[in-house]
């Protein structure tokens, strides 16, 4: 079961006392704590470990960081399943799933890997220029199949169970990269006095350095700066933590994964918003591969990871190895290779050798090959052979590995997000970040400082400079000297060599030099166009890899230098995010606040169905007027208008309106009078947007000469206050009004119906609540059981009815109480099913017609305005197009047909009509009207088409039903208002 | 990821604060009867680069709307005060 047999007996960064166990794709396998899946499976000899995306070629593990274009893997099952993860970034622990990807039946035996032998026809725009344009019909139906044919892996369907945590963080120098180089700087920046954030994605902190020998001096400089950093109490440690971008204001959004196996009670990812008043990157760089036919084979690895599996892990990756590079550090991996008893030769695309490390390689019988590189790899699930090219002639050799370095390219995705866009550099023939606004710096090898000796005192300086940029200058000790005699830089540009089939750039998105070649001939030669037209960088490494390769491809093709190329943008993310991680708790119940009325636990205890009304849960209908809603909203109608029915409204917008101004102010506000409003009265008041557009509507009431209780709508509530303040504050600071929110204070219900003034006397057997103390309009202000309670007579259903503000505590007593005293009048509640239906009958206009962009004379309210000007929105409602003879105006629509119904959202078009497009207008709101029998409506039409009398088609599309309706007034019932007064 | 120094209650982060728009341009008087001057107050824009005055409201602090200089490239306040000058 285990085996292990690649890994060593001795060394590495692995606890050979702790075993771990972990499956892959149903195989159970043994690793070591200190491992990633990678390593372990390398450790277990397992090199084939996924399939590629277009082409489903076999692909092994190709690096050691979150660079890895090929070993991603589907982690987890149930809800904790996530896919397309880096193995190479897998901390491995006990238990841990894994499943390849983009494999069927099976990742030995993949029978889509035919897609390869179609290959020609699926280059770059392949897709595009066959299924889209003319023959754009051809694409909805082969989607589904290409779909499935490439890609990734797939997201798991059930919940989450795991918690996720977003927080917020702060330090003084936030230092993203724990190598040498970040090490330095945090040691520097602490010592100077700054609170840091030290940022590792990795589970060590170390960089480069665990690539080194783990018993030689590197590892001892790397424990001593663990140590002197761990006694510094100003330096916060965070590993395990991805830095995926940088925004504004400096700040760092950062990921720390404690998953796999989540560590109980333990969020199992945090985001971080880390706000820094400095920022140090130390990002490293990444080696590039290079380009060879059949380069992708299983067994082809960068020449860095090769190194950091074998110093860090305890594996031997291979035992016949071929190093092909174009620069001195693969040397080191060669002799670390060599030293440890496997057969190494090197392929160095140079002619001029470095003399000290070419002397050290042969002493260790490391055959050399200068002006040599590799041309083909033989071999199908694991490479077997590379054959040369170069000044020697054609060869072949057998070799189980194959280690590429093409150079190093600089980290400076971070560093881009912000604008910053990377500036090229001869001296390396690389990236670099470009000049960094200030507050920023950066050290190691990502500013190209590639030696450890170099990146330890570009930290150490880093971190001082830092430090003073928040005003902040102890003395910093120097650092320990670490020297282990790398070369600065190296300039050799790899030298592509294609013979035969393919030669992979990008290797997740599957694209190669015959793609670039062909997008280049199709004139998507810019490299944003190459990007686009090739998918090229589109994978989730986002190119970590394939960048330079690619754009050295394209430079080649256009006869230009790299420089003039350019490169693309780096946009966040880093790394792929879960978007658990950015949601944090704001899952389900807790997606938003829930508001609940007062008087909520009676509704739930008495049978309410319950409605989200945005953040507000209202009551729907009330399950013993009816088994589902259609049934019960008929009957709550009909208890209401035959004879009383009390209603939650608790969820209204309530405003104090105050001060000597108040009456002017609301004459400005809205567009109705207020100023001549009595004492004691209410007034219905429609406020509009300064673009004369209709805002919200609601009653104002007047308290007092100086005092006013305004009402909205529940949806507007927050916007009506924030407005109402924002003219106070900015636009009329002379009116001596102050409005402030008094909607949670007043729990609110309305009793309506023919019978509601019985239940009112009946409640408050003290009070007079006669048609002459309290008419339609009306306000009295009372107590009950030592509350202060407010009745004002107002109508929303076209019955005379009663709205009754009580304190909130005491909002289900009051309800308790007009429901136990009214049951002797037929007094039940209704739900919002019902009111709504009750106020379409009544013609009243809410929110369906209130869209944001109707007017008052659309609403047909313009009388209401007729005579006055000064109030907001007046000037621009008077615009010429806003009377255009066809601009859509409510009127009422009636079922013409029997047994037909009419639907909200349906299209009017009048008979003549071509049943297309917009039409005339469209069907608001809609209600079965018991009083009248049949369905009736509330629409926007167009005035020049809306005669009463005349009909039109309303056409429902989605369910492909037509019916023709009859115009009508919108006021259904009741049109003199008669039930309201008296 | 804006913060904004709130003059009544410190350094708050942007989810407490509803935006409202350039301050720069004068809202006409109240009774001012011209279509013109309406129009390009209600969308006369000029969505410069660089420094901006505009309104937010400290919703869920002191509810005051506020002034807040702000450079639209790289969103650095250069100044905060309250839109009210003088109180009534």
């Amino acid at each position: 079961m285990n085996s292990n047999d690649r890994r060593l007996p001795a060394g590495g960064r692995i606890d050979r006392m702790r075993p771990i166990g972990f499956s892959f794709d149903g195989r159970t396998l043994n690793g070591y704590q200190g491992d990633t899946l990678a390593s372990a499976l390398l450790a277990n000899g397992i090199t084939l470990t996924g399939r590629s995306f277009k082409y489903h070629r076999p692909r092994g593990t190709f690096s050691a960081g979150p660079e890895e274009p090929n070993a991603l893997v589907t982690l987890g099952t149930g809800g904790r399943r996530e896919p397309n993860l880096p193995a190479t970034a897998l901390e491995l622990a006990q238990g841990m799933i894994a499943e390849s990807q983009n494999r069927w039946p099976s990742l030995g035996f993949d029978l889509q890997s035919v897609n390869g032998l179609f290959a020609p026809f699926l280059s770059a725009g392949f897709y595009y220029k066959t299924f889209m344009g003319p023959t754009r019909r051809a694409w909805m139906f082969y989607e589904h199949f290409i779909r499935r044919a490439a890609g990734l892996g797939r997201a798991g369907t059930e919940r989450d169970p795991d918690r996720y945590e977003v927080r917020h963080a702060f330090a003084d120098v936030a230092i993203v990269g724990g190598g040498p180089a970040g090490l330095s700087a945090a040691r520097a920046a602490a010592y100077a006095g700054s609170d840091v954030a030290l940022i590792e994605q990795d589970f060590l902190l170390g960089g480069q350095l665990l690539s080194e020998r783990s018993d030689g001096e590197a590892a001892a400089w790397l424990k001593a700066i663990e140590t002197e950093l761990a006694g510094l109490p100003n330096v916060t440690v965070r590993r395990r933590t991805m830095a995926f971008g940088i925004y504004d204001g400096n700040t760092l959004a950062l990921i720390e994964r404690n998953d796999d196996p989540v560590v109980q009670g333990a969020a199992r990812q945090v985001f971080i918003m880390l706000r820094a008043r400095a920022v140090i990157f130390a990002a490293g760089a990444i080696e590039r591969p290079l380009v060879f036919s059949n380069n992708d084979r299983p067994g082809v690895m960068l020449t860095s990871a090769a190194r950091t599996y074998f110093n860090r892990f305890a594996v031997l990756p291979g035992e016949n190895i071929l190093v092909a590079t174009t620069n001195d550090g693969a040397y080191r991996a060669a002799i670390d290779l060599a030293a440890a008893g496997a057969r190494v030769t090197i392929a160095d695309q140079r002619s001029i050798l470095p003399a000290g490390l070419a002397e050290e390689a042969r002493r260790l019988n490391i055959a050399i090959r200068s002006g040599t590189q590799i041309a083909d790899l033989r071999g199908g699930h694991a490479v077997k052979a590379a054959k040369f090219a170069g000044p020697g002639g054609n060869s072949e050799i057998a070799c189980d590995l194959v280690c590429v370095s093409g150079g190093w390219s600089p980290t400076v995705h971070l560093t881009s997000h912000l604008g910053v866009r990377p500036v090229y550099r001869d001296d390396m023939d690389g990236f670099v970040p470009g000049g960094l606004p200030a507050g920023h710096f950066g050290a190691g090898s990502m500013m190209g400082r590639f030696s450890t000796a170099d990146a330890i005192d570009s930290g150490h300086r880093a971190g001082i400079e830092a430090t003073a940029f928040c005003g902040k200058s102890a003395a910093a000790p120097a650092p320990a000297r670490l020297d282990l005699g790398e070369a600065a830089t190296d300039a050799f540009r790899a030298i592509p060599s294609i013979v035969r089939g393919k030669a992979f750039v990008d290797f997740q998105m599957d694209v190669t030099t015959k793609d670039i070649e062909l997008a280049h001939r199709e004139g998507y030669e810019s490299v944003e166009h190459l990007k686009r037209y090739t998918t090229l960088g589109m994978g989730t490494e986002q190119g970590k890899t394939s960048n330079f390769a690619a754009l050295s491809a394209m430079a080649a093709l256009r006869q230009e230098t790299i420089p003039q190329t350019g490169t693309t943008t780096f946009r966040p993310p880093y790394a792929p995010v879960a978007i658990g991680a950015l949601a944090g708790r704001s899952v389900g119940r807790h997606f938003k606040p829930i508001r609940r009325t007062p008087m909520h636990d009676w509704h739930v205890a008495n049978g309410a169905d319950m409605l989200e009304v945005g953040l507000w849960m209202r009551p729907y209908f009330y399950r013993v007027a009816g088994r589902d809603v259609n049934e019960a909203y008929v009957a709550e109608m009909r208890m209401v208008r035959g004879a009383a029915g009390l209603m939650d409204i608790s969820t209204l917008g309530k405003i104090d309106v105050q001060g000597p101004d108040a009456a002017i102010f609301l004459d400005r506000v809205y567009a109705n009078g207020f100023a001549k409003l009595p004492v004691g009265r209410a007034r219905y008041g429609v406020m509009l947007r300064d673009d004369g557009i209709v805002f919200d509507d609601g009653t104002t009431t007047r308290l007092s000469e100086n005092r006013f209780f305004m009402t909205t709508s529940t949806a507007k509530a927050a916007d009506v206050l924030s407005r109402l303040e924002f003219l106070l504050d900015t636009a009329w600071p002379e009116l001596r009004v102050a409005v402030t929110s008094v909607s949670d204070e007043w729990a609110t219900m309305s009793v309506a119906g023919p019978k509601s003034r019985d239940v009112l006397a009946a409640a408050f057997p003290g009070l007079d609540v006669s048609n002459e103390a309290l008419p339609h309009m009306g306000f009295i202000e009372t107590e009950f059981a030592g509350r202060a309670l407010r009745i004002i007579r107002l109508s929303y259903s076209g019955e005379r009815a009663y709205e009754i503000y009580v304190g909130a505590t005491a909002g289900e007593k009051v309800w308790r109480h007009l429901l136990e005293v009214g049951a002797a009048f037929g007094l039940r509640p209704y739900g919002v099913e019902a009111l709504g239906a009750l106020r379409v009958e009544k013609g009243h206009v809410a929110g369906p017609e209130i869209d944001g962009r109707t007017t008052l004379d659309d609403l047909g309210l313009g009388r209401m305005a007729a005579k006055r000007t000064g109030f907001v929105g007046d000037v621009l409602r008077r615009r010429p197009a806003f009377q255009a003879p066809n601009r859509q105006r409510l009127v009422g629509l009636e079922c013409a047909e029997e047994g037909k119904r009419l639907r909200g959202g349906a299209i009017l078009f009048i008979p003549g009509d071509t049943v297309a497009g917009h039409g005339r207008g469209r069907i608001t709101s809609v209600t079965f009207s018991p009083e009248l029998g049949r369905y009736v409506g509330l629409a926007l039409l167009a005035a020049d088409v809306a005669a009463e009398g005349s009909e039109v088609f309303a056409t429902y599309p989605m369910k492909a039903e037509t019916v023709r309706a009859r115009i009508v007034s919108p006021v259904f019932l009741d049109p003199k208002g008669e039930r309201l007064h008296g | 990821m804006l913060r904004i120094e709130c003059p009544c209650c410190g350094l708050r982060d942007h989810d407490e604060f509803r935006y409202g728009g350039d301050a720069s341009i004068t809202r006409p008087g109240h009774d001012d009867p011209d279509p013109e001057a309406w129009y390009r107050y209600v969308y006369v824009r000029k969505n410069p680069p660089g420094p901006h005055r505009e309104f937010w409201q400290h919703v869920t602090g002191c509810r005051q709307w506020l002034v807040v200089e702000r450079d639209t490239r790289d969103h650095a306040i250069a100044s905060v005060g309250f839109a009210r000058k003088t109180r009534a």
